[in-house]
């Protein structure tokens, strides 16, 4: 599904990466766990395509296709989706408009037909039931005056409505209490987990771990990815910490 | 009468105007003025959308009778120099609504001259304006509001937000206040900036292009000049002329 090989990337001059390699397959949900300033984000903006990252080196290949070559919503409408750390407030737009309208692009880039107001609605409707969120949040400016659970989960609604084929996850637990944490956690399963879709799950902590049960977990430090191993890795990580496993 | 000369630029309500399209207007427009008098307690309320390939000015003079209402939008996407002018007489209690967009391209300078006298007391006035512009376009909002001695309880607002698609393009806002009651609201608010460019970010990783996240963001900026139009086909009337302008902008 994700093919990244020896990937370089600046950000401004400064190397972020530093040949970052890592094989995702379909069915694979992989946790990228890591020390602050590791370059995780850095992976995460990378392969969304946000404005201000250089890529200097290495290649990503999506579904056999260059993901680097493609703008941020033609990755979108191939199959990525990015949680967002921070998702970004939008005054005077509202979920529904949004999400109807990039749903709608995804699936007119795809060759398929647009989905109706009705069939939208039903479909938004499941997606946040799915995650304990009040339709009526949705009907609201794109995460005006969400909460940082709020956001977090209204994040988890969007993958649900646009059904992506991969999804990258950039610390989608910070800022979500327990139950919250539950909830979303059980949304992942629900939304991703599937032998034809696969997560890059970003994370500092083994809790959400607890509740998606990672195939694999890699250790991203110093712009590569320094070791990889069984859901056990997260556990002694989160035991004995990043300099002890690391040595 | 007639006006014998043009304005200058010396004029103060004609600081940031296009003189060069001014003069291709011709002296006899500035004598071109609607007059509309709203009678006690009457509700009015007209939108319009302004602009065509050649200069346009609009003059209109409206005096609102006491408890009186008057409403008035305009989306001014002019091709050329289109400048909309209007002097507002306040009696007692009376209200004057007024949402402006100016939007396009192409170098040309687009305007609202407003002249808002609350004469009496207990009138109120609410001005909003958005502007949005790219291709050294310019955009200006120049809103006088006058208080007279005895205008107690006067609550005026003033309130204009810039948004610009690319250096080279402007924005000016001159708020003018003339009070001369004490027992007065007056607010006024100014910004201008460029388009927020994480939320354009956002939009394009759930799938949407560049020119339809442009659209959006755009669209619910220049939406807080409509908000007080009731009529839901009038205020898609005027969006849609708006965002009709926005095609061929700046991405």
């Amino acid at each position: 599904m994700l093919i990244i090989d020896n990937l370089h990337a600046s950000v401004g001059d400064k190397p972020i990466l530093k040949g970052l390699s890592l094989t995702v397959p379909a069915g694979e949900v992989h946790a990228i766990m890591g020390p602050n300033g590791a370059g995780k984000s850095t992976l995460t903006n990378v392969l969304g395509g946000k404005p201000g990252y250089e890529v200097t080196a290495g290649s990503v290949t999506f579904r056999g296709q260059d993901l680097l070559a493609l703008e941020p919503h033609e990755r979108a409408a191939a199959g990525l989706f990015l949680g967002f750390q921070y998702p970004v407030e939008i005054p005077g737009v509202s979920n529904v408009q949004f999400l109807r309208e990039a749903l709608n692009a995804q699936r007119k880039a795809r060759g398929e037909e647009p989905l109706s107001g009705g069939e939208f609605l039903k479909l938004a409707k499941d997606k946040a039931a799915l995650l304990k969120m009040d339709m009526e949040m949705l009907k609201r400016q794109v995460n005006v005056g969400f909460s940082g659970g709020e956001k977090k989960r209204a994040e988890m609604v969007q993958m649900g409505i646009l059904d992506p084929a991969f999804a990258v996850l950039d610390e989608t637990d910070s800022g979500l209490d327990i139950d919250a944490l539950r909830i979303v956690g059980a949304g992942i399963n629900a939304i991703m987990r599937s032998p034809d879709k696969a997560v890059l799950l970003i994370t500092h902590y083994q809790r959400l771990l607890d509740v998606v049960a990672p195939d694999k977990v890699s250790i991203l430090a110093g712009g590569r990815i320094v070791e990889t191993g069984g859901p056990e890795l997260a556990l002694r990580l989160e035991a004995e910490g990043y300099d002890a496993v690391m040595a | 009468m007639t006006t014998a000369t043009l304005p200058t630029r010396r004029d103060e309500a004609w600081r940031y105007a296009d003189m060069d399209g001014l003069a291709r207007l011709g002296v006899a427009a500035l004598d071109q003025w609607k007059d509309i008098t709203l009678a006690p307690g009457e509700t009015r309320r007209h939108a319009m959308v302004v602009g065509s390939a050649a200069p346009e000015l609009h003059r209109i003079r409206l005096t609102i009778g006491e408890g009186a209402r008057a409403e008035l939008f305009v989306t001014n996407a002019g091709g050329d120099y289109t400048r909309v002018e209007v002097e507002v007489r306040l009696a007692k209690g009376a209200h004057f609504e007024f949402g402006g967009v100016t939007i396009g391209g192409a170098g040309v300078t687009r305007e609202f001259v407003t002249q808002v006298v609350h004469a009496e007391p207990e009138a109120t006035s609410n001005q909003t304006v958005r502007a949005v512009h790219w291709a050294g376009a310019t955009g200006n909002f120049l809103g006088e509001i006058k208080v007279a001695r005895h205008a107690q309880k006067t609550d005026a607002a003033q309130d204009f937000k810039g948004l610009l698609l690319e250096a080279g393009a402007s924005a000016n806002a001159v708020p003018q206040l003339e009070i001369f009651a004490d027992d007065v609201k007056c607010a006024h608010g100014a910004t201008v900036g460029a388009l927020d460019e994480a939320a354009r970010f956002y939009m394009m990783a759930r799938g949407l292009d560049p020119a339809t996240a442009q659209r959006l963001l755009v669209q619910a900026f220049i939406g807080d000049a409509f908000v007080a139009l009731e009529d839901e086909a009038e205020r898609e009337t005027l969006l849609d002329a708006a965002l009709a302008a926005l095609e061929g902008a700046k991405l």
